[in-house]
């Protein structure tokens, strides 16, 4: 075995560990006992997970790789660590965004990638699920964007028209247009930008017309949304390491979601589609 | 690559466990568990440095430090949010 066999092997050795890590701690931080120890496990399991990457990035573009984890990771640990305690919520909505917006270019990487003329054709789930996981994590992204605007202060209209869920059908139903059209029709770089536009200006609308109050349930389900969007692209990418804790938050995600409305007493799909809902409506 | 049927059957799991672990989740720990869950889908960063590295383009390489930025905020924010959280939980648990 070669060296970059056992590295490689070292890694997914790792990504195994941390997945396990992940699990637990999650489950740690679902009781009230050992909730402080479970968010250490999981950060322990990220610092192997990260390390241990560097084992199967070699050398290339490796100036670029820690760069920008410089730039991601110090000015929002700074800016974590100081921010009131009143204004979480809008900071997991901030960092929920930039996941799913890590997604998404996850995502834009490989469908431009594929869509290079003399580009191998690749199989037809990576490419469908490349597509998904785009398309979910932009949305994510950008009502995720939104919503922190929102419980910022820096948003505090909730913007509603006539016809606005129309509109908003019509904006989805053509982003998920293009996105077929990615898969069934044609790799095109063009139609590639077209379905980021689309997703993106999406998840500003679907978000545009919730009220501040509702805000809370919203961030969860895009916790949710991003968690799929990271298990999707892990497939398109063949890391199981992105499957595994991406569903896994995906699902609780998902579950918490509806745990929060039903502590709110507001079914989801009133949150979600009522322009007219109380909570938040009229701040 | 991974087998489509293999694929299915990890996400399938994957989602049952998700459920699973948080089933009897108090409601004072929704937000704290909100937060968690944020830190943990900062994985993503993993996927953002191998596609960085695999990137040869400028485009691709600026597309992928975008995903690598962007990830590494999502983690290192999710984290410090998270424990600080869970830090007043329990400071808040000791007084009464």
């Amino acid at each position: 075995m070669d060296t970059q066999t056992l590295l490689v092997y070292f890694a997914k050795a790792s990504y195994l560990l941390a997945a396990a890590l992940f699990i637990l701690g999650i489950k740690r931080m679902s009781s009230p006992v050992t909730a402080r120890a479970g968010i250490k496990w999981a950060g322990i399991g990220m610092v192997i997970a990260t390390l241990a990457t560097f084992a199967i990035t070699g050398a290339h573009n490796v100036g670029w790789i820690v760069a920008g984890i410089a730039i991601g990771v110090i000015p929002t640990w700074l800016w974590g660590r100081k921010v009131a305690m009143t204004d979480m919520p809008q900071m997991v909505a901030l960092f929920n965004g930039m996941g799913g917006g890590s997604a998404a270019a996850i995502g834009a990487g490989e469908l431009l990638k594929f869509s290079q003329p003399g580009a191998p054709v690749p199989p037809i789930a990576t490419l469908a699920l490349a597509v998904v996981g785009a398309l979910i994590g932009s949305i994510s992204m950008t009502g995720s964007i939104i919503a922190w605007a929102k419980l910022d202060g820096r948003m505090d209209k909730v913007f509603r028209f006539g016809g606005q869920q129309a509109v908003n059908f019509i904006v989805f139903a053509a982003s998920v247009l293009a996105g077929l059209a990615l898969v069934a029709w044609k790799l095109d770089a063009n139609l590639v930008i077209v379905f980021f536009a689309l997703a993106l200006a999406f998840g500003v609308l679907m978000t545009l017309p919730i009220g501040g109050a509702d805000m809370p349930v919203v961030i969860s389900l895009y916790n949710a949304f991003t968690g799929l969007a990271v298990a999707f692209e892990g497939y398109a990418m063949g890391i199981e390491a992105l499957i595994v804790a991406g569903m896994v938050v995906g699902a609780a995600g998902t579950f918490l979601t509806q745990l929060m409305a039903k502590a709110m007493n507001r079914p989801i799909s009133n949150v979600l589609f009522s322009n007219f809902g109380g909570g938040g409506s009229g701040e | 690559m991974i087998d489509g049927f293999l694929a299915l059957y990890i996400f399938m799991l994957a989602a049952f466990t998700g459920k699973e672990i948080i089933g009897r989740v108090p409601v004072i720990l929704h937000t704290p568990l909100m937060s968690g869950s944020n830190f943990v889908h900062g994985i993503v960063l993993v996927g953002a440095m191998i596609a960085l590295a695999h990137a040869e383009s400028p485009l691709a390489i600026a597309i992928g430090f975008i995903g690598v930025v962007l990830g590494a905020g999502n983690a290192a924010g999710g984290y410090v949010v998270t424990e600080r959280m869970l830090e007043m939980f329990k400071s808040s648990k000791d007084k009464k």
